[in-house]
């Protein structure tokens, strides 16, 4: 593979590094490693690239931002609000947003990244989870991305916070009413937070540095841990022609991966560019400055808080009074439950499902959703609760738009929290099943061929020939989900040790319904009406009931 | 249908033994410059070389791209010193130049990468083994054996005393940071005394109950003033109009009803000719109940749509809101002004922990704290 020589200043500085720390060794591990093909696999990289897209934009926004909540009067050059008396993070965010050539593009740059952050996180994150990329050996680079999903809320909480308007300022007071609703550390927690009574004059500043500096550094550091485990446990592959368990198909990162990588964030910072200039975000400078006794209706918070918003309206105005202590469970239950059911169910879910059946191989090729019905109806089921609760967050606009009763939405939300997953669960079920039919069908039956034969008894049947190699190949990568059985393996009939409690009964009737083969696709062929007839042995027909 | 952009040329199923596609040992000189010139050495299984009028055209196209992205470039730095700012049409074309130059940059730029690697790259294929996470087992025990090794041969385990009193010794030196988080808060510990008491229990410097003044223009309210029924005011406290931390609880909104429409829930006794002030700060988590709705004496809070009955003592009648708004005790002065005679009988605001039922114990003493 002689490709010519290096060129001197390459060959010179390589071989400088390389007597000082031994690159060459890695590199020659590492520069055609290969990296599979999806598109699904890109949307982790879509987070990627906005997380270097937040970092840029925001040390140029914190060189002008004035994190202090000390009052001034606006002098700028925004002419609706000058003489008006403001705390000087919101003057310095006007003065950001008027004052400073390109400040306004990267304000919004900054805000649209920092949706598209989450947005990719979430989207990353639901594959995985409907691939089953997650399983052994991935479980911790698992359980870091959803300690990255947590602190990326975190970071978009204490950011959104810092410009102190109006909007921000309603965030900020939601945020204290949830806080002090603690049971036996709420005041305490609130108090140290504002550095007294709320707003107080603090917390703008201590915001800012776990904003600026705190969870952004660990976000940096988890981010680095999830990239290297990626590298180290090589990317999953979609099942496939040559795909297997034991091999990596793909593009070298060198010098295809890489150069598409490269594309990749320029797309996505180009992207987040054309938003910044063209789609206006939180235009602070509408609002006016934050103060306590005033709010705007129709105030919303990001995207990805919308679901907080939601429980918090859903709930019924439940308290509890006991020995003069109060246990405001309309404030507590919405603001922890559902992030708590959604947060621990992630991080749990490959530790459940390893203890449900029982599997403790390595998996590097990807489910097909469809493959796995149970965890893609639990998915699904989880997508729903989500979604009702974040639609819920607006449903004054959703009240105001359809002309409905603003109260019956509520109601109506109320109900469809339990229903909605419920027949989520079902449907998805359903349809995964239909699927896997629909899979078995084609490679037992093959594909419709568009040639209709006149049999000689004068009927007509359609003639059906083998599917694409790769699109059979694709299916095949289908594998049964491995279950316990309650019984010992000698098959004497009595279960084994840990498998006789009513826990390991429980365990034993889940991995029943979990896991197993429930269509195969070599299974017995459904009842077939018409059968093949044909020039060749491949020839087969199908007839969809 | 199918995930794979590209054939394959193995047969299926098989694992390949070897590592197809990585360099040879020998090749590690020339790890760069694989030159178009040299495509015909390509003849790797799994990498199949672009024809050439295919990478001809794409080398055109993509320099076609990197040339309006330099273009683009360079306008991005022209706007900054072109266009200046100062006012709203001003940061607006800046916004506009600057936006518009840096995206044509960055997505030509991404585009021309797009079309190199597509039309100038060789698809691949390649493959490339995987092997188990674990380390194998001699590997495992060695290090085993080697961490009990250097336990005993730093003494922490047979050396009791060493292991405890390092323990003991990094206690505290872990708590101290704790303990520095300890002036984060304000010196004084009692919370919920504060939480219980607005400003508009305190009298004003000469003794007097103090004034309502109207939110925003700091005018006092002649009541005689106030008269139109089904009027609201957003009022605040004499000599605290801009200091927040008073206003986040003190804040409140003034109706005024027909006398026949005021319902039992409403303390008459702290009414003044129809005018009812009511806490504007939500009892669910705080936020201003800053809507009205005059025909049905609905106030409603916009964050998570309490609706409270201004009619008849702000008692919740929807939402997540678990009790009514403190209604101020409120009379007019000599002057005719409107004052508050007394605190809030309970603590306005967000319910918390040490709160109690106060609306109970105010019932008990017979209306008032």
């Amino acid at each position: 593979m002689s490709a010519g020589s290096v060129p001197k200043p390459i060959a010179s500085t390589s071989s400088f590094i390389d007597d000082r720390i031994g690159a060459g060794n890695f590199l020659k591990r590492n520069l055609r490693k290969v990296f599979p093909d999806h598109w699904s696999f890109l949307l982790g990289e879509i987070a990627l690239y906005s997380f270097i897209v937040l970092l840029l934009t925001g040390t140029f926004l914190t060189f002008f931002f004035k994190p202090t909540m000390g009052h001034v009067i606006y002098d700028g050059s925004y002419e609706p609000l000058k003489g008006v008396m403001m705390s000087e993070a919101y003057a310095s965010a006007l003065h950001i947003s008027f004052d400073v050539r390109g400040g306004l593009l990267m304000r919004q740059m900054h805000h649209w990244a920092a949706l598209l952050f989450v947005a990719g996180m979430m989207v990353h994150a639901l594959r995985v989870f409907f691939t089953g990329a997650y399983r052994k050996p991935r479980e911790l680079n698992w359980l870091i991305g959803v300690g990255l999903l947590t602190l990326a809320l975190l970071e978009g909480l204490t950011g959104y916070s810092l410009p102190d308007d109006l909007l921000s300022g309603a965030g900020l007071r939601i945020t204290e009413g949830v806080a002090i609703s603690l049971p036996l550390v709420g005041t305490w927690i609130t108090f140290f937070l504002f550095g007294g009574e709320y707003p107080g004059e603090d917390v703008v500043s201590r915001f800012y540095s776990l904003h600026i500096l705190l969870i952004p550094g660990i976000l940096l550091a988890l981010i680095t841990a999830h990239m290297i485990l990626m590298w180290v446990q090589k990317h999953t592959q979609m099942p496939g022609k040559g795909r297997t368990n034991n091999n990596v198909v793909g593009a070298p990162f060198y010098p295809a991966f890489m150069a598409k990588a490269g594309a990749y964030f320029m797309f996505t910072f180009g992207a987040i560019a054309l938003l910044g200039t063209f789609a206006q975000i939180n235009p602070i400078w509408l609002f006016g400055p934050y103060t306590p006794a005033d709010i705007s209706a129709g105030s919303q918070p990001d995207f990805y808080m919308g679901f907080l918003e939601g429980s918090l309206r859903l709930m019924p105005a439940w308290e509890i009074n006991v020995l003069g202590f109060t246990l405001p469970l309309s404030v507590l239950i919405p603001a922890l439950v559902p992030m708590g059911i959604v947060m621990t169910g992630l991080a749990l879910y490959p530790f459940i499902e390893q203890w449900v059946t029982g599997d403790r191989s390595e998996h590097h090729i990807a489910e097909r959703p469809r493959n796995n019905p149970h965890r893609t109806s639990i998915g699904i089921s989880a997508v729903t609760f989500y979604g009702i609760l974040w639609l819920l967050g607006a449903n004054d606009e959703i009240a105001a738009f359809f002309h409905v009763s603003l109260n019956w939405t509520t109601y109506v939300g109320r109900v469809l929290i339990f229903v909605g997953p419920a027949v989520a669960y079902f449907v998805t079920y359903r349809m995964c099943l239909g699927l896997q039919r629909s899979d078995a069908a084609v490679i037992g039956h093959g594909v419709e061929s568009g040639v209709i034969k006149r049999l000689p008894s004068g009927e007509y049947i359609e003639v059906h020939v083998p599917p694409n190699e790769a699109i059979e190949a694709h299916m095949r990568g289908k594998t049964a989900i491995p279950v316990i059985t309650g019984t010992s393996a000698d098959g004497d009939g009595i279960p084994p040790k840990g498998m006789r409690g009513p826990l390991g009964k429980l365990r034993a009737k889940l991995s029943k319904a979990y896991g197993g083969e429930k269509i195969p696709l070599d299974g017995e062929h459904p009842h077939e009406e018409h059968a093949a007839v044909g020039s060749g042995e491949d020839d087969k027909s199908l007839t969809r009931h | 249908m199918t995930d794979s952009n590209h054939d394959i040329e193995q047969p299926d199923g098989r694992v390949p033994k070897r590592v197809i596609g990585t360099p040879s040992p020998a090749a590690d000189t020339a790890l760069l410059g694989t030159g178009e010139q040299h495509a015909g050495d390509l003849d790797v299984p799994g990498v199949t070389p672009q024809n050439e009028a295919t990478a001809k055209k794409g080398e055109k196209f993509a320099a076609l791209c990197f040339t309006i992205a330099l273009i683009a470039g360079i306008g991005f730095i022209v706007s900054y010193v072109a266009f200046q700012v100062g006012d709203i049409e001003k940061t607006k074309v800046s916004n506009l130049a600057l936006g518009g130059a840096l995206t044509v940059a960055l997505l030509a730029l991404a585009a021309g990468i797009v079309v190199w690697v597509r039309m100038i790259m060789p698809k691949y294929n390649l493959v490339q083994e995987r092997h188990p996470m674990a380390s194998d087992g001699q590997a495992r025990e060695y290090v085993a054996e080697t961490f009990l090794q250097g336990a005993a041969e730093s003494g922490i385990t047979k050396r009791p005393l060493l292991r405890r009193t390092l323990l003991l010794a990094a206690a505290p030196l872990g708590l101290a940071p704790l303990v520095l988080l300890r002036d984060l808060g304000p010196s004084y510990a009692d919370f919920p005394k504060k939480l219980r008491h607005t400003v508009w229990g305190e009298k004003t410097k000469d003794g007097k109950h103090r004034k309502l003044v109207v939110e925003g223009t700091g005018a006092p309210i002649r009541a005689a003033d106030f008269n139109s029924p089904g009027g609201i005011l957003s009022v605040v406290p004499e000599g605290y109009e801009h200091d927040l931390n008073a206003l986040a609880k003190a804040t409140l909104i003034l109706i005024k009803f027909r006398p026949e429409e005021i319902k039992s829930g409403t303390n008459l006794n702290w009414t003044h000719d129809g005018i009812v002030a009511y806490s504007k700060i939500c009892t669910h988590v705080g936020c201003p109940a800053a809507l009205y709705e005059q025909t049905t004496h609905h106030i409603l809070c916009p964050c998570h749509q309490s609706t409270f009955d201004a009619a008849d003592g702000a008692k919740v009648i929807f939402g997540p809101a678990a009790r009514p708004l403190p209604q101020l005790p409120i009379a007019v002065d000599n002057e005719g002004y409107l004052v508050a005679t007394a605190d809030f009988a309970v603590p306005p605001g967000p319910s918390f922990w040490e709160r109690g039922d106060a609306e109970a114990e105010v019932r008990e003493n017979g209306g008032h704290a």
